[in-house]
């Protein structure tokens, strides 16, 4: 109810006039309280009554709205605008976060309704009950002091990303020399004022003078996080790491990592410490998904750094043992993640890295190892860049590979490396060749056109299509069940059955902000979020939904493989997840559709807010494949999607 | 104007005959051609000449009998209404019981004679006879809601529903083809003769050209209507118009535009060349026009004051004197003087600089020749507490930081951290030592933000038990038991929208969605009265800066006044057009400010109860109002995001402050008033230099007597500092006495 009828008091002007609810819903309003035929012009008539009414009430809303200081609308301030016009409140939809409806179609209707489950009174009872809520408590801090903001954890972080970027993306922006004066004292927010106060003198300079001082209490921190990150004790990494990813005032700090990872890879590369490499790398990751940071002018440090980790002819002691070519992909998949958001026209960084890696892997002697890493490389940039350049080569590649499969044994490592190119072309292209080449699927063909890879190929691709043939089922099933956490057990009200038939509203009653406590933080300061919730539903044939709530603590890896794995046990067959390596490196997954759906961990309940929480690691490294219901475009990075088994 | 009118008059008068002639005609042809759509189309024909309603009833009523087949009461009503006026009623009164509704009874109340006499005060351009004769109609009409009929019939007079847009493009290509000067002026007529328009259309059931219209020209109208156009055009049908406060707002209070004469006799020439009776009537009757003699005003002056539910104020409304100045201070008074000697003595130290600052004062304010008279209103007297406070008070004046555009503020912010939204509404004590909390959940919650904690008085059978004779009494009517940092309030029954301490810090006051007023008391932490007059949600209430006075203003429209000890209201203030939203008194007590969603502030005297200002300029609902310190400014905030400064003394608008891209839900000004903090919905706390935004104002005779004033576009130079705040909305601030500035908000995670 409040939704519907806060997006009708938003509606833009233009539309103003015409908005009005389908006769539809007055057709299922009438059958749901049991009269069957009504005719179309009392539909009209009534849609149209019915729709001023809740616009005068939305308005009415509105004011409790804003007398209530808050941007939302809640479902009391509707109780409260129909007391004032002598109406009952609709009793029983008591919800801070928004009511869940839902969209269903079919047999030529389109509906909303409520979705509401049988629940079992003995699974209520028999819950644990939630934490008691933390009472309303006052805490002071500074918020300024004689004008300047000073940089603690209660004041928000005081460069916002869209300034880092305007600054880095507009360097030759005019400044005024008052402004730089004040930057160079940090003065925060105080800028503002003193951009006024640079209007008045004519001077004008072409860039600001860049502040590097940090505090006492930020060194300290940048001592603590640099070393948890590349430290022995796997816990601590984690807290950094999610540090990193999630703290709003490392904008002081950016430089000093940068420099930080890109000596560090220097050094191990050398010393071919693949650990640390790896360390380094999250790191890097971690960073770019913060999302209070704005790389671009750190990208001429990180970028040799990442592109090193990938083509590097050696990252380990022992190459013949060692997975160093987990850390290829993962390099690989951060490159290509930073040519998505940093590459302009100006910068060109796709291009450029896309000619860098097609250079070397042309090359003749180019060793396996970085051959690995640039077909890698080129690969998680998109299935464009597959077609177009990787395609063409498979016969050459085909070729390279099979004179070391098959002729005389060279030398172990060769053979491992060919190996691994082999599975990794055949992992990209077949996804690849599946979406673009015409069925059927002949075995000679397929020899004829790519050479000694061909059949093996020939069955990849098969095997592709039809994941793909399955996965848009589920595609399409999926559709009509998404994405309602339904977090608490606190009221259920009877919907509207599609079928019309109406059943009487069973209330059970727990105290709403009881349970709702549990996805909020404890206290609200604490700069870094607890542990983001998940809710995976896994659709099956069978129509049943199953709901999971897993609590990931992002970006350790080894947390994410045990909770999925104890997830696993009561989902439907079709469904599994499979447990993943520490850090989820490397490795390939049978095909999963899931729906993932993290619960805001703040009040707010928009679906960006959503996308937007996924902690970091998951989203490239957990097994989990985000798609349809949610608006995540994951779908350029075939690797995530579509992955064949060994 | 009036000579002018007179010819319109005397030519309306003459069509009346006319028409009543033809109508006969018509009438027979109507009869004879016994088609239902040609009985309208002759009322249309007819209506712009004004002679309107009861030409149109009759008709009515013909065709209604026709529908009937009752041929003959036609003939016989036909034959009254032609030949004269002493024909009996029962055919008519007939036909009116049937169902024309409440319209049809003019002849029952005597004939021609009576619509005669109403058609020309119908006709007469005055303001009160416009609704005068539907009320008539409507009384006899025996409707549930008379007042609503009578507002809604006005519109029953109508022209042919298609032409509604041809007038409007008419006149918007003649306002559009005037000279520079008046365009900007005339413009102005726009947007109260679409809403009428509208109105009317909707009124006279042409919903679909009801809609064309809208949709064709809302779009032209500035876009800080836009609030007020969604509910228009929401409102689609005419028993939409029923209830609908909007609506109402519209109809019973005429649309005030400022134009000066020139473009006033331009407009009306245009109109009466072309024969525009249709416009010509509505500006007339739901517009009234204020004309100074003048240079037209600008655009820029014009969107300044404009906004309003209901145009600009009048411009005599801002005539009444205001006594702005302050009250002297009771320490100057010889007997309290000495008391306050003894109370020093008792305090030991500062006794040497404190007569001499007192001197001083009361030499300064002694002369001030705009302050009310000390006993204008009846004022508590002041207890010890209150003088002891006092002293306090000067004594942290003198350690007062001294603020200015180089010497900002700091700021403390109180963050409300779990309360879920709830956070409604926050009060500081003046001394801030007590902070409080209005709840959504209904609860007001009191927190002590000094190390002493709050205690409550201890129960009747305990208090028996003291020795009342000792020194430290008050310290041992105390529970030590109950200590705590924090006291939770019981009693509203639906969220706390507002609430405020009383100046001696013994009670509290909070107004709620239940319509009550409640006073707790901070001794006992009880409540002692509920103040139950406003039946909806009371907004905003608060305390005189004297105590025992406190105004409430709420969905009501009605401010009231209260004394503490009195269980109904003083004074009440009716005059805004919608909600209530804030309330403020004036630092001399004298006076009490209302902010409403209508989007005009309002003045009032709390002697007379008579309202002194009316200030518009605001763009949507007003939130939140402060007073300098001198009482001589005002400022203002609303949903616009956009900060107003007002000269109390002239009625004018001095100053705006743009920067804030929220609502603004807190004002304070320092405590000398040279820098005006603001806190917004958009998580900031701002600051102004409001010392230069006061000196900037070039306030000569003619401005101050027009209110025709060029502010200066410098918001940016007066802003002083932005602190953001980690999503917490900022609303309540504070400077203390030594000028610290305190904020407040909850923490949305």
């Amino acid at each position: 109810m409040s939704d519907m009828s806060a997006t009708m008091a938003e509606e833009r002007r233009p539309k103003q006039c015409t908005v009005v609810l389908p006769t539809e819903s007055m057709k299922a309003m009438a059958e749901s309280i049991g009269v069957g035929q009504l005719q179309e012009e009392s539909c009209a008539a009534l849609s149209e009554e019915v729709s001023y009414r809740i616009k005068e009430i939305a308005q009415d809303a509105l004011k409790f709205m804003h007398h209530g200081k808050r941007r939302k609308l809640t479902t009391s301030d509707i109780d409260h605008a129909l007391k004032l016009k002598n109406v009952e409140p609709l009793y029983g939809f008591q919800s801070q976060e928004f009511i869940p409806f839902r969209f269903a179609s079919g047999g030529g209707r389109e509906l909303h309704f409520y979705e509401e489950k049988e629940v079992d009174l003995s699974d209520i009872i028999n819950t644990p009950l939630p934490r008691v809520p933390l009472d309303v408590s006052l805490k002071a801090h500074w918020l300024s002091i004689e004008g300047v903001q000073p940089a603690i954890p209660e004041n928000p972080p005081p460069a916002p990303k869209e300034q880092q970027k305007a600054e880095s993306t507009e360097p030759l922006k005019v400044v005024k020399p008052g402004q730089e004066e004040e930057g160079s004292i940090q003065k925060g927010q105080g800028a503002i004022s003193a951009e006024a106060k640079g209007k008045k003198e004519g001077l004008m300079r072409m860039k600001p003078r860049s502040t590097h001082e940090l505090s006492v209490e930020q060194q300290l921190y940048y001592k603590e996080i640099t070393e948890a990150c590349v430290g022995s004790c796997e816990a601590k990494r984690a807290e950094a790491l999610q540090s990193i990813a999630t703290d709003p005032g490392l904008y002081q700090m950016l430089p000093r990592f940068s420099t930080f990872i890109s000596e560090g890879v220097r050094v191990n590369v050398v010393q071919n410490n693949l650990a640390l490499l790896i360390y380094l790398m999250r790191m890097v990751k971690a960073l770019m998904d913060n999302p209070t940071l704005y790389l671009e002018k750190y990208l001429h440090e990180l970028i040799p750094a990442v592109v090193t980790c990938i083509v590097s002819k050696q990252l380990c002691l022992r190459p013949d043992v060692d997975n160093h070519w987990a850390l290829r992909d993962f390099a690989a998949r951060l490159m290509a993640q930073s040519c998505k958001t940093f590459s302009t026209t100006t910068n060109n960084i796709q291009s450029r890295i896309t000619k860098t890696f097609t250079k070397s892997w042309l090359d003749e002697k180019t060793q396996w190892t970085t051959r690995y890493g640039c077909i890698a490389g080129l690969s998680e940039l998109g299935p464009d860049v597959i077609k177009t350049l990787i395609l063409p080569r498979l016969t050459v590649e085909g070729a390279r590979i099979k004179a070391v499969s098959e002729g005389p044994v060279v030398s172990n490592i060769d053979k491992i490396g060919a190996d691994h190119v082999q599975s990794l072309l055949l992992k990209h292209c077949a996804s690849v060749i599946a979406k673009t080449r015409p069925l059927p699927d002949n075995m000679e063909q397929y020899r004829a056109d790519y050479g000694y890879l061909g059949p093996t190929l020939c069955s990849h691709v098969v095997k592709a299509r039809a994941q793909a043939a399955l996965q848009a089922q589920q595609v399409n099933r999926t559709t009509l069940t998404i994405t309602q956490p339904r977090p608490t057990l606190t009221v259920s009200q009877s919907g509207i059955g599609g079928s019309g038939g109406s059943r009487s509203p069973s209330i059970i009653k727990v105290p709403s902000s009881l349970t709702l406590m549990s996805t909020r933080p404890g206290t609200p300061t604490q700069p870094s979020p607890p542990a983001t919730k998940y809710i995976v539903m896994a659709t099956s044939a069978g129509a049943s939904s199953t709901q999971q709530v897993i609590t990931l603590s992002s970006s350790s890896g080894s947390s994410v493989t045990s909770t999925v794995a104890s997830a696993t046990s009561t989902l439907q067959p079709l469904v599994k997840l499979e447990s993943r390596g520490a850090g989820g490196l490397g490795g390939s997954r049978p095909l999963q559709k899931y729906i993932v759906v993290s619960l805001p961990t703040s009040a707010s309940s928009s679906l960006e807010s959503k996308s937007g929480m996924l902690p970091p690691s998951s989203s490239s490294t957990s097994p989990i494949s985000l798609e349809a219901g949610m608006k995540m475009d994951r779908s350029d990075s075939p690797g995530a999607s579509t992955q064949s088994p060994h | 104007m009036a000579a002018v009118q007179d010819g319109q008059l005397n030519m309306e008068v003459e069509k009346d005959i006319k028409t009543e002639i033809t109508n006969d005609g018509s009438g027979n042809i109507n009869a004879n051609s016994s088609s239902p759509g040609s009985t309208s189309s002759g009322g249309k024909s007819k209506s712009p000449a004004g002679s309107g309603e009861d030409q149109q009833t009759l008709l009515a009523v013909l065709q209604f009998l026709k529908r009937n087949k009752l041929t003959e009461s036609v003939d016989i009503l036909r034959r009254e209404a032609g030949l004269s006026a002493d024909a009996d009623d029962s055919p008519v009164s007939d036909s009116a019981g049937a169902g024309s509704g409440g319209v049809p009874n003019v002849s029952a109340d005597g004939g021609d004679a009576n619509s005669l006499l109403s058609r020309v005060s119908i006709a007469t351009p005055v303001a009160p006879p416009a609704t005068a004769p539907p009320k008539v109609v409507a009384a006899s009409g025996g409707e549930d809601q008379p007042d609503v009929n009578v507002v809604l019939s006005a519109y029953s007079q109508q022209g042919d529903p298609v032409l509604y847009p041809l007038y409007y493009n008419g006149l918007k290509k003649f306002i559009e083809s005037v000279l520079d000067c008046h365009r900007a002026e005339l413009s102005q007529v726009f947007y109260p003769l679409f809403v009428h328009m509208y109105l009317e259309l909707v009124y006279n059931n042409h919903e679909n050209e009801a809609k064309q219209f809208f949709e064709k020209f809302s779009g032209d109208q500035e876009c800080y209507y836009e609030e007020d156009l969604r509910i228009l055009s929401s409102m689609s049908k005419k028993e939409h118009m029923k209830g609908n406060e909007t609506m109402l707002d519209f109809r019973t209070s005429k649309f005030v535009l400022r134009i000066s004469r020139d473009s006033y006799q331009l407009l009306k020439r245009h109109l009466q060349e072309r024969q525009n009776n249709q416009i010509w009537n509505i500006i007339q009757e739901h517009l009234y026009i204020d004309i100074f003699d003048g240079m037209p005003r600008s655009k820029s002056q014009i969107d300044a004051m404009s906004g309003s539910l209901a145009g600009e104020g009048k411009r005599d409304a801002n005539k009444a004197k205001v006594f702005y100045g302050l009250l002297k201070e009771p320490e100057i008074e010889v007997p309290l003087d000495d008391e306050d000697e003894e109370a020093e003595n008792e305090e030991g130290k500062p006794k040497k600089k404190k007569p001499k600052k007192d001197s001083m004062g009361s030499k300064s304010k002694k002369q001030d020749p705009n302050a009310p008279q000390q006993t204008r209103i009846p004022l508590p007297e002041l207890k010890d507490s209150d003088k002891l406070d006092k002293i306090m008070n000067m004594k942290e004046a003198t350690k007062k930081i001294r603020l200015g555009p180089d010497n900002l503020p700091s700021i403390c912010f109180y963050s409300f951290l779990n309360a879920y939204q709830g956070l409604t509404a926050v009060d500081f004590t003046d001394d801030s030592s007590l902070i409080a909390g209005g709840f959504a959940d209904s609860t007001v919650r009191v927190w002590s933000v000094t190390p002493k904690k709050l205690r409550r008085v201890k129960s009747a059978a305990d208090l028996s038990n003291i020795d009342k004779e000792s020194d430290d009494v008050l310290e041992r009517i105390m529970d030590e038991k109950t200590a705590s940092e924090s006291k939770i309030l019981y009693g509203h029954s639906g969220p706390v929208y507002g609430i405020s301490f009383s100046p001696d810090r013994n009670y509290l006051l909070s107004s709620s969605e239940d319509g009550t007023v409640r006073l707790w008391s901070l001794q006992t932490f009880t409540c002692l009265v509920g103040y139950k007059g406003h039946n909806y949600p009371v907004w905003d209430t608060q305390f005189s800066p004297y105590g025992y006075y406190f105004i409430s203003g709420g969905h009501d429209r009605v401010a009231r006044l209260w004394a503490t000890d009195h269980y109904q209201p003083l004074r009440m203030f009716a005059g805004h057009l919608a909600d209530i939203t804030c309330t403020l008194f004036h630092p001399n007590s004298n006076y009490v400010a209302t902010g409403s969603a209508d989007r005009t502030i309002r003045l009032w005297d709390v002697l007379t109860g008579n309202c002194v200002r009316i200030l518009t300029g605001h763009k949507g609902p007003i939130h939140s109002l402060a007073f300098s310190p001198n009482g001589k400014f005002m400022a203002s905030g609303a949903t616009d995001g956009r900060v107003l400064l007002w000269d109390v003394g002239h009625g004018l608008m001095v100053g705006e402050l743009k920067g804030h891209t929220d609502t603004i839900y807190a004002l304070k000004f320092s405590r000398d008033g040279e820098i005006l903090a603001s806190g917004s919905m958009d998580n900031t706390v701002k600051l102004w230099d409001t010392l230069k935004a006061f000196d900037d104002v070039e306030l000569d005779d003619f401005t101050a007597a027009t209110g025709h004033i060029h502010l200066p576009e410098n918001s940016q130079e007066l802003l002083l500092g932005t602190y953001m705040t980690k999503s917490t909305p900022v609303i309540h601030l504070h400077f203390t006495r030594r000028n610290l500035l305190l904020a407040a908000g909850a923490y949305n995670p």
